[in-house]
Formats: structure tokens, sequence, C-alpha cells
């Protein structure tokens, strides 16, 4: 088939064609930046906190007229505090294990600083990033991580300090990607770092395979797999609990854990959050990228449906008009099919134009956007399958106006238009 | 001629359904999906007291020095002030009304022992804060600057709070247990929650969804009796001592701080002011770097902490992307459904209709295109801003809202912008020969 009848019939409808390859211009550039961001955001969505999430809830809590003092006396009083819903919660029926802690992946409240392998070093000299789990002796299989290297906590190594105390401890659990950061030769266990800046020197005696900071900002991302584990209580007039449940058995768990705590002592807050199932949190962690790459579907579904319907429309108006041009083909000749490919090209041709300016568009726009909203740059694969799904859909959507030309029957010519 | 244009409109719309079903549910979609994310885009980015706010100014000082953001990744000079800095401008005493703040969250007690406790949210501030912020008093009034100076045991309620724990009287001379030691309730303010929460953006980020604050203690009260403070603490060395007092004594910062200034004159004496006072720190020893501050007045500090999520802007962003394409879609249609009409036209202008009547009769069409997509794009921003509270995060969600500015805006772009788009279709419509068309029918 040759292009040039159709580029000489197509100057008879410029403002059309340049509109319909406007239109499918700017819908490759808005879809491919819109499907860049839902993949984005379905990827950070999913990536693994490196917990066990089933059967995992968290409990807040805050004790009201406790010692307020920073002094030793009154941080052993909250320590006993502590201990006590400790051991409340481990004898329930449904609780499994129980570690006390001062955050979790993703519930955005952390304590973070930096390791060095030199002592007394300045905090931003640090060797490397992380942030810090205070947790005990069951802290590691409450949560369920994977100990790839060394020994987990015992009870001996667990200490106690104030809220706000900056004493370090003597052993330190850490995740394999802070480990491979400071010694990169893989053999972490048994060596010495410096916490913040400290002059005491902590061991690392174990290696977890895997475990997210709390907070899931962009300001964290250069380390979010860097954390610390110290195994410290620490006691202020708040705490929390990480709970592992029996299996099956989280919503009794959770339901018993209020009335027990009041039981155990009753001047605390305990509010509608204090106890948390980790589902929740993640889902609150969340919230806002599933909401932003649900609009995007949406606006992307809107998007391809208009610009289907208005090449459907455009196309048919043009059949429409071409009526006796078809009918006079026909009688000189051209089959059915001739007709069907001759619409089906002329949509490739303008689609193809579109698509071009497109390409151009949509890195203009995530050019814009990067510049702009902290964007990360579009891999050109999502511009290449973009301009596939805008052929495509020209060609599903010109394929039932073009069938309906190609059904013109020949007779047409001879009559008067 | 109007009522002539409408039926005119109405009978060639009539003719083509489905083309102009397509049209009206292309601006319909188009219009509402601006619509919702503008309307989210509205309430986070609205200046939250209007009247005043290019007269309230955040001051930073640079007291971590330039290896902060060399070495540290922090982008800006920090955002929020240490206790000893704060305490210096707050005794310096420049601005015409000033603040130092902190967020707390301490317990309160009910007066009746069978209630649990209740956690509580609020901010220890100055007693300048109040006219500052101009924070509507339903009962009494803040603090005077005499109880700051004396650190009386005294604060101001929100009206929730205040319903909660005494019902809906005045409980002014009323006393709260908070953390086990009694406060006299000097006023309680009336419904006040501004978003953004501009004179704390640091610690809150912005935009709080649960509600007004419930409390507010002065500063050096709160201080004096161990009140940790709640929101983000930041240090670029680890506090020498121990506990809360370690944190007052140590270059951490975690407070906020706001001042109020009235004139150009006041500003430049103000800019001055911190401009010596970080000299003189400098010339005290204190760090070696040239002395640096920034005075940013409410709009721009808002601006540069990002109070706006990236995330709103973009959905807007990408909603009048959507807009537009809706647009060229309908330019499109229309271009086609005049044209057909060429031989109508030619009729009516070789009837002596000027090319004006044309332009009235095909605008009118668009107009009518628009207005039921308008019609139709209000029952879908409709759904969409109610969808809002489910995809978005609750804070922003609930500050979305549809009132009449917005239906009626719904109801004007999708007029305005189906008229736009017809533009270049009439114009088209007009040239029209008239001879050339009844020539060849």
């Amino acid at each position: 088939m040759k292009l040039h009848p159709m580029i000489s019939a197509l100057r008879r409808h410029k403002a059309g064609v340049v509109l319909i390859a406007l239109q499918i211009a700017l819908t490759l550039a808005i879809v491919c930046n819109a499907v860049f961001i839902i993949g984005h955001r379905v990827e950070r969505v999913n990536r693994a906190t490196g917990l066990q999430e089933q059967d995992l809830y968290l409990v807040s809590q805050q004790w009201v007229g406790a010692p307020t003092g920073d002094d030793a006396d009154s941080i052993q009083k909250m320590d006993a505090m502590q201990r006590e819903d400790l051991a409340a919660l481990r004898a329930m029926p449904d609780v499994a294990s129980v570690t006390p802690t001062n955050s979790l992946p993703l519930l955005n409240q952390s304590w973070n600083g930096a390791m060095s392998l030199n002592a007394d070093a300045k905090l931003l000299d640090g060797n490397a990033r992380t942030t810090y789990y205070f947790g005990d002796e069951n802290f590691v299989h409450t949560l369920g991580l994977h100990l790839i290297a060394g020994r987990d906590f015992n009870a001996g190594d667990v200490t106690n300090k104030g809220f706000r105390n900056t004493s370090e401890p003597a052993v330190v659990i850490v995740t394999k990607a802070l480990a491979d950061k400071l010694f990169p030769k893989g053999d972490a266990v048994g060596k010495i770092v410096y916490l913040d800046g400290s002059g005491t020197p902590s061991t690392i005696i174990g290696e977890v395979e895997r475990l997210q900071v709390p907070s899931t900002g962009s300001w964290a991302g250069s380390f979010a797999w860097n954390a610390t584990i110290e195994p410290v209580r620490l006691n202020g007039n708040s705490s929390s609990y990480a709970v592992r449940a029996k299996p099956g058995r989280l919503l009794a768990a959770m339901k018993a854990t209020t009335p027990l705590l009041y039981k155990v002592n009753p001047l605390r807050v305990l509010d509608d959050d204090s106890v948390k199932s980790f589902a929740d949190i993640r889902s609150d962690a969340y919230r806002a990228d599933v909401g932003m790459a649900a609009l995007m579907g949406v606006i992307c579904v809107i998007l391809l449906g208009v610009t289907a319907a208005g090449i459907v429309g455009l196309t048919s108006f043009w059949v429409g008009q071409r009526h006796r041009q078809i009918g006079v083909r026909r009688a000189l000749g051209a089959r059915k099919v001739d007709i069907l490919r001759y619409f089906q090209m002329e949509n490739l041709l303008i689609a193809g134009i579109g698509a071009v300016i497109g390409v151009a568009l949509a890195i203009g726009l995530n050019l814009l956007l990067m510049q702009h909203y902290a964007m990360d740059r579009m891999p050109v694969l999502y511009v290449l399958v973009g301009v596939v799904l805008v052929l495509l859909l020209g060609q599903g959507a010109v394929f039932n106006p073009a069938r309906r030309a190609s059904n013109v029957p020949p007779v047409v010519a001879t009559r008067a238009a | 001629m109007f009522a002539y244009y409408l039926d005119l409109a109405l009978r060639s719309l009539k003719r083509s359904p489905g083309l102009t079903l397509l049209m009206v549910l292309a601006i319909g979609f188009g219009v509402a999906a601006s619509m919702t994310t503008w309307s989210v885009f509205r309430a986070v980015s609205g200046d939250p007291i209007p009247w005043k706010s290019s007269r309230l100014f955040v001051p930073q000082l640079d007291i971590w020095g330039p290896d902060s953001r060399k070495k540290g990744g922090y982008t800006d000079i920090s955002d929020a002030f240490d206790y000893t800095d704060a305490l210096a401008l707050m005794r310096d005493h420049r601005g015409k009304l000033q603040s130092a703040m902190y967020q707390v969250s301490p317990s309160v007690v009910p007066a009746d022992a069978a209630k649990h406790p209740i956690n509580v949210s609020g901010h220890a501030v100055f007693s300048e804060f109040f006219p500052m912020v101009e924070a509507p008093f339903k009962y009494g009034s803040g603090w005077s600057a005499q109880d700051d100076q004396n650190r009386s045991h005294v604060l101001v309620l929100s009206d929730k709070l205040n319903q909660k724990l005494f019902g809906d009287v005045n409980s002014v001379g009323k006393s709260v247990n908070i953390e086990g030691k009694d406060y006299r309730v000097v006023g309680v303010v009336d419904r006040w929650n501004p978003q953004p929460r501009y004179y704390d953006v640091v610690n809150t980020g912005g935009f709080v969804g649960d509600g007004a604050e419930d409390v507010f203690l002065p500063f050096n009260t709160a201080i004096d009796v161990g009140m940790p403070n709640n929101g983000n603490t930041n240090c670029n060395e680890i506090p020498k001592e121990a506990g809360f007092i370690g944190l007052q004594h140590s270059s951490c910062v975690w407070i906020a701080y706001m001042v109020e200034l009235d004139s150009a004159t006041d500003v430049d004496s103000y800019k001055n002011y911190l401009d010596g006072y970080m000299r003189q720190q400098q010339q005290a020893g204190r760090f070696n770097w040239a002395p640096k501050y920034k005075l940013s007045d409410l709009p721009a500090w808002l601006d540069s902490e990002h109070v706006v999520p990236d995330d709103t802007k973009v959905s807007l962003l990408v909603a009048l992307g959507l807009l537009i394409v809706c647009l060229v879609n309908t330019a499109g249609l229309l271009l086609a459904k005049f044209l057909r009409r060429s031989g109508e036209i030619g009729v009516r202008r070789a009837l002596g209709a000027p090319r004006a009547a044309v332009y009235a009769q095909f605008l009118t069409e668009a107009g009518m295109v628009g207005a039921a997509g308008g019609v139709l794009g209000l029952l879908l921003t409709g759904v969409g801003v109610a969808c809002v509270g489910w995809v978005l995060p609750k804070d922003i969600a609930a500050l979305a809202r549809l009132d009449v500015s917005l239906l009626a805006m719904t109801l004007v772009v999708a007029v305005i912008a189906t008229v736009l788009a017809g533009l270049y279709p009439t114009w088209r419509a007009s040239r029209v020969q008239p001879a050339w068309q009844l020539k060849s029918n």
C-alpha cells in the first residue's frame, strides 16, 4: 500500500489529524508517567520489612504519675513497672512471645544515629547511618527476624537505662546491610564499633538478614535497611511492647490486652490506637502511596477511555464523510480488506506521529516532575511499553469504524452524494 | 435569537446522540478529576491566617554550621531551635509579639476516679502566643507575661477538652490535674484548629488529622516540671548529659519559634538584631563559621517546609493534563460535527446571516455540551470528594470538602473550557464559503 494517497487525503483534514495526534501524544505522556508512579508505589508498598508480620501486634501505653526524673531511683522504678507489664503479657494464654521495643518498621517513630569504626568520632563523621531498636532477649524471635550469623541476645546481655541516657551497650546485633557497609569482607561478627560518636566500644555479636528502619519517609531512604538492635529496656513514662500471638489467635490476644494492662496498673493511658496489629501499622504507613497509585490508576483508565472514544468518534465521522469515495474505490476493484487496511494504516500513521511527540512529552514531563517533586528518572521501558499501548489502543478503536467502511457497497459510487 | 440557537443546538445534539454523549462524558470526567484534585490542593495550600500571614515570621539560626549540610545531608540551616537560643531570643524580646513553643503530650487525670486517665496533645508556649495567632477565646483569656515569669501553674483548654472535663460550662478558675500536678484554667479556646498548624510546622508536618490541640501551658512551667517534648528532636552531636535537662543544655533542635513584625522597618531591624546576635555568638567562640541566619514570612516558611505534599501537586498536575486531553478530544469531535453541517451553514450564510451569527450559533452549541458535561462533572466531583476519604491519608482527606464555590467552579470551568475548545471548530465553520457549498449540493 502506498502512503502517498493517504498523506494527501490527510492533508484535507489537517485540523482533525493534528487534534488526534496531539491527544495521543498527551495521553502517552501522562499515562507513561502515571504508570511509572504506580509501579514505583507498588514496589515501595511491597518491600518486605524483614518481620514475620502475621500474628504480630504492638502495644503502646503511657503511665500517669510515673517518676519523671532521670535519676537512678526513678529509672529503676519505671523498669520495675515495665517488667511487671512484660510478665503479665507473657502469661496471656494467646501470646507466644513479647519484647519491649522503642519502635517497629513502618511506625515512623525512630531513633537514628551513626555507627563508626573509630572511638570518639563526631556524629557527622560516622561510617554508616543507622536506626536503633531497643529490645530484650526476645526481640529477634518475637519479630521473626532471621539470624544469619553469630548469636542472639541472652538474658545476661540485657540492661536497662533511662529514655534519654546516652550510654552505649556492650553488645549489639546489626542487619546484614549495615554489617556489609562497615565490614565489606562479611566478617562483622565479633568486631568492635562505636555508636553515635561514643568512646565506649560495642561488639557485634550477631547479624540478622533484614530489618527495615521505622521511617518510610524519603529522607530515610539512604539507610532504609541499616538497623542496629541494642539489648536494652528503655525506661520512660511510656513504653511499647511488640507481641506475637499464637497462630490464629491475634484478635483474641489483642482484645484481652487492654483489660489486662489496666488490671496490672490502672494509672495509665490506653486509647483506641494503643493496641494495633502490624497489618494496621502497615496500611497506615502506606496509605498515601496506595491512594496515589489508585488515583493515578483511575486517571489512566479515564484517559485511555476518552482517547479511544475520541478516535472512534472522529474516524466514524471520516468514514461517513468519505462514504462515496469508498464506494468509488470498491467499484474500481478494491477489496473489502483494502478499505479496512486503509483506515488501519491511516490510524497507525496518525498514532505514530502522536507517539513520537508523546515520547518527547513523556520524557519532558518526567524531567519536570524530577526537578520539582523529587521523582525518580523513568526507565525507557515505560515509554516503549506506552508507545506500544497507544498504538494498540488506536488500532482497537479504529477497527469498528474501519470495518463499517469496508462494508460500504460499491453501488454507492453510482448514487449522488 | 438565543432561544433559537438553543433550539438549533438541541436538535443538532439529538441528531448524533452517540457523539454528544461522548463529548459530555469526556468533559464530565475531565472536569471532575480536576475539581476533585483541586479540592484537595485548595485545602492544603490555603493560607491559614490570610489577614496576618505576611506579618508573622520564623527565624532560623545556623548553629550547626556548614558541616551539617556537607556531611549531615541537611539541605538548609536547621529549621528548629535549641533551648539556649530560643530562650535568648525570648529574653531579648525584639519583635512586637513572639513565642518559643514545643509540643507536649501529657496525660490528664479526671477528677472522677472511676475514669481512666486520658492522653492530650498540646503546646508549651509563651503568653504572647495567643494575641500573635489571634486564638479565639470562648471563656477567659491567655495568661499574662507575669505568669510566664512566675512560672505559674495555669493553662488554656480547648473547647473539646473543656466539654469532656467540665461539661459546657465556664471553667475559668477551676483546676485540672496534669501528670499529678494541679493547673488553674485561665481560658478556653473556642473551636480553633488552623490547618496547616502553621505555628509549629516542624513538629506537626503541617496537617494534623486528629482534631484541635487540647491544652496550652506556659513554656517555663512545662520546662520546670520536666514535661518532655513530644515532637521531633534533631541532634548533630550526642548530648553530653542525660535526660531532658541534657537536651536543654545540648545543641539539639526541638523548639519552634514565631515572631510578629508589623512593618518593613521592624523586619529590617529584626534582621539586624539576628545578624548581631549570631556575630556576638561567633565572637564569644561558640562556633567558627560565618554567621548565618534566615527570616521567612509565613507563606515563604510553609513553602520551604514543603507543607503541601508533593503528591497533591503531582495529582493536580496530572488531573489538569487529563482535562486538557478531554478538551482536545472535544475540540476534535466538535470540529467533525460542525463541518458536517457545512451545507446548513452555507444556506444560512447565503440567506444573509453574518459570520457573528454563525459564531453565536455554534458557541451556543459548544456551551450547551459544556453545561451538560458540567452537570455530570458535578455528580462525579461529589463522588470523587467522597472517595478521597479512603484513598488519601486521613489528615489531608478530612480537609477536602464540597462547597458551593467548588460546585460553581465545576460548572464554570466546564462551560468555559468547552467554549474555548469550540472556538477553533466554530472559526472553521464561519469560514465556510456559502457559494461553494450551495453549488456542490
